[in-house]
């Protein structure tokens, strides 16, 4: 009757992207006379923050606020064409069409703020809070919504610019198994505290500290919403969930969150997670996707934590309080 | 939000540019305020007049022939508006992939002549309401002539054990091979050199993506011919272009309005609500709805597939891990999905992050009679994580070495060659496990903490 605790550590790498059929995505910008832009896709956002994201990407490129950029975005009718979210490629893929069509747009941009401040465009900055104005005299500046005024009413000009990327098609060598299928590797470890009741078999995950390396994060916060939400999934693929319970065989599947069991709030392990950063020569501003891959070091980190703690060896997810119980009765007879 | 921030620049710091604008900020996510506020519109939120609603009858057999399927006491809910099997659709067969080349078309739409797993749909009712055609859909009558099944991925390979697919085999075809192979080195030559040989099974369950908001579409026929499709799919064009096929319009009739999903997770790839839904639609010229319920999203739509993977590892006492062979199973259930290529990534992500020099992987897509696997988070790798992470913990042990430190050691850099024949460039496993050891209160020896992803030192 005691409550054992162990450490266990994981380390683990993920593809950015998957190609083996070929991978683009496309996007279009556009200035509006009302002094902002708008990024059209027909990229989804699954709530992981695209949209957000791919603003910042469009207002670093195009050097204005990142207020001023609006994502239209999910409408195949009106959006480019975009292989969808999934394989942890949409930061990666999409970001890299909005750099391209941002910086035709910003090169038109800069050209008719150099008409109107009567200078050549290579003389001329952006200020990132909505103006151009020329290299060292911040003075001799245009606001960026006049600049898209006199475009359209004056120049007869369209600020945009059209992006895509795509990583070509990479065939499997059959024989050897050489193939080409991702853009970049991200990486991650996970170092898991246990606590297992040698009596019911239960284990409480006391924390788990991740250390990532994700090229260069694009938002900080959100890049640390994805660690924490996929170390929650993590622990509950470790321990919990399962449509089958007694796979192979498929009777007892859970119909509902009542039968699907998962950790709540009261499970949750305290959480300390950290960033480090080696950018991607081929990411947007260095990103790689660390969309899918937050989950997957928490499991084996656990697991080992648990072997730590209490000998028992589980190898076969979720790890239940019965398969804990099952190998400590197991060492106890080995032992008698 | 100061713990939501924390990024160290003290790695790498001579390979990342200067600060930039606003990437690398956290700006507020534009739609937070929306999602907690309830204003976010999601697909469910678009509703139209005359809107039918959509519910199958499903197979309560693992694999049985179809004898006759009887909707006439359906027929006489009131609210029935019809009903559509496979006859009502124009090109039953498809495979999600093969808008990538993958081949050959493996599910039906609705099945025709059997089913291959329990909860397979079979009869789609279209009723006035929801409760209508649920209630329909329990009175569709099926006569099954039961097969043998087979639910596990060893047995369904064994010579002997009959076929459940056309082609004649219960494993994806790999350019003539019957697994993805990944071939590096030699093995035999390594195991028989190695001062220790281990081989642990490591085995995984069926996992559901468990969304917030279940998988849903909702069809709308527009005044000029054309369709919009109001959906939760994580893929726009996926979606529309597999579906176009299906139902036989040209591509250009159909438009998908995506948006903001309430949870993906990989189990909203799979093009299976809507095409079925657009031929309603078609056929009825009325909206039509098509929902997942919490059960189906549970038993129904495509879990992440459970694996079996062998593990056999060849090792010196120093910690050199020189050889590993990996046998993997993937469990896809009845049909393809996204398998074939979750079995290939599989295979590319072995033998893990390290510098293996030989490394052996048959990795298979294997059918069994269970609900169809298909993407989820990780795709291929979450499980091969578990086993492989699992294996490193016990190769420490068994060496009574730290298992950082062994993991150090073996840590792909800079310039490696993967067993998949790409050179490795811009790892990170090293600094990765330096700066977890560091938060953690960990002292790694001198050695350890100078090594890098970029160079060799102390290996």
């Amino acid at each position: 009757m005691a409550k054992l605790k162990g450490h266990g550590i994981a380390a683990v790498n993920y593809p950015t992207g998957m190609n083996l059929g070929g991978d683009p995505s496309q996007a279009l910008i556009h200035a509006t006379t009302t002094g902002s832009f708008v990024i059209t896709l027909s990229s989804v956002d699954l709530g992981q923050g695209l949209k957000t994201v791919m603003a910042q990407i469009g207002a670093e490129t195009l050097g204005v606020p990142v207020g001023t950029v609006w994502v239209d975005t999910a409408d195949t009718d009106t959006g480019p064409h975009c292989m969808g979210t999934f394989a942890s490629r949409g930061t990666h893929r999409i970001g890299n069409a909005i750099i391209m069509a941002a910086k035709e747009a910003r090169s038109v941009m800069l050209d008719v703020a150099a008409e109107e401040l009567e200078v050549d465009p290579a003389d001329l900055l952006t200020d990132g809070k909505g103006n151009v104005h020329v290299k060292g005299s911040p003075e001799k500046s245009v606001a960026v919504i006049n600049v898209a005024l006199a475009a359209h009413f004056k120049y007869g000009k369209t600020i945009s610019g059209r992006g895509i990327f795509m990583k070509p098609k990479s065939d499997v060598v059959p024989e050897t198994g050489e193939m080409n299928p991702d853009s970049a590797q991200a990486h991650a470890c996970t170092v898991a505290e246990v606590e297992v009741d040698d009596e019911t078999g239960e284990v409480a995950v006391l924390k788990l500290t991740n250390a990532y390396e994700i090229g260069r994060a694009m938002n900080p916060a959100m890049a640390h919403q994805q660690i924490v939400g996929g170390a929650w999934m993590g622990m509950s693929h470790a321990l919990y969930e399962t449509t089958e319970p007694y796979y192979p065989d498929r009777a007892h599947g859970p119909l509902d969150f009542s039968e699907y069991l998962m950790p709540g709030p009261g499970d949750i392990a305290v959480m300390e997670s950290a960033i480090i950063e080696r950018p991607a020569a081929n990411g947007p501003y260095g990103a790689k996707g660390i969309g899918e891959m937050t989950a997957n070091s928490p499991i084996a980190a656990i697991a080992n934590a648990i072997f730590d703690a209490c000998g028992v060896r589980v190898d076969s997810m979720p790890i239940t309080p019965e398969k804990v119980l099952r190998g400590l009765d197991a060492l106890k007879n080995a032992a008698e | 939000m100061q713990d939501l921030e924390q990024i160290d620049t003290s790695f790498f710091s001579a390979e990342r540019e200067a600060e930039l604008d606003v990437v690398g900020t956290t700006v507020p996510r534009v739609d937070a305020r929306a999602h907690v506020t309830g204003k976010t519109q999601f697909y469910e939120d678009v509703s139209f007049p005359g809107m039918l609603h959509l519910k199958m009858a499903r197979s309560t057999r693992h694999h049985a022939l179809l004898k006759k399927v009887d909707t006439s006491a359906a027929a006489k809910v009131p609210g029935f508006v019809r009903a559509l099997t496979h006859k009502d659709v124009p090109n039953n067969w498809y495979t999600i992939l093969r808008l990538i080349g993958v081949e050959p078309n493996d599910e039906p739409v609705l099945p025709e002549d059997r089913v291959l797993f329990a909860g397979e749909q079979i009869v789609a009712i279209l009723a006035e309401t929801a409760e209508a055609a649920g209630e329909a859909a329990a009175k569709v009558k099926i006569d099954y002539k039961d097969l043998p099944a087979v639910f596990d991925v060893e047995e369904a390979l064994k010579p002997g054990t009959p076929a459940i697919k056309p082609h004649g085999k219960n494993h994806f075809v790999y350019e003539g091979h019957h697994c993805r192979r990944i071939r590096f080195g030699d093995v035999d030559k390594a195991f028989a050199q190695a001062d220790h040989v281990i081989e642990h099974r490591y085995q995984s369950a069926p996992i559901e993506h468990a969304p917030t908001e279940t998988t849903g579409c909702i069809v709308k026929p527009e005044g000029d011919g054309r369709f919009t499709i109001h959906s939760n799919t994580q893929a726009c064009y996926f979606t529309l272009d597999n579906a176009a096929l299906i139902v036989g319009l040209p591509f250009n009739k159909l438009r998908v309005k995506g948006g903001t999903v309430g949870g993906g997770f990989g189990g909203k790839v799979d093009v299976i609500v809507e095409p079925i839904a657009i031929l309603a639609a078609m056929l009825t010229q009325r909206p039509v709805k098509y929902a997942y319920s919490r059960e189906e999203e549970m038993q129904v739509s495509s879990p992440r597939a459970a694996e079996r993977i062998y593990i056999k590892d060849g090792i010196m006492k120093d910690g050199r891990i020189i050889a590993r062979k990996v046998t993997l199973y993937v469990d896809a259930g009845a049909y393809s999905r996204h398998s074939p290529y979750g079995t290939t990534k599989a295979a590319a992500h072995m033998p893990g992050p390290y510098s293996i020099p030989n490394v052996w992987v048959d990795a298979h897509c294997v059918y069994t009679n269970r609900t169809p696997s298909s993407a989820m988070r990780g795709f291929g790798v979450t499980i091969g994580d578990f086993a492989l992470e699992s294996q490193m913990d016990r190769i420490a042990r068994l060496l009574k070495m730290d298992p950082i430190e062994l993991r150090m050691l073996n840590a792909y850099r800079d310039g490696d060659m993967k067993a998949h024949r790409k050179k490795a460039e811009g790892c990170a496993l090293v600094e990765v496990m330096q700066k977890a050891a560091e938060m953690t209160g960990r002292n790694l020896p001198e050695r350890f903490r100078k090594m890098s992803s970029l160079n060799k030192e102390g290996v």
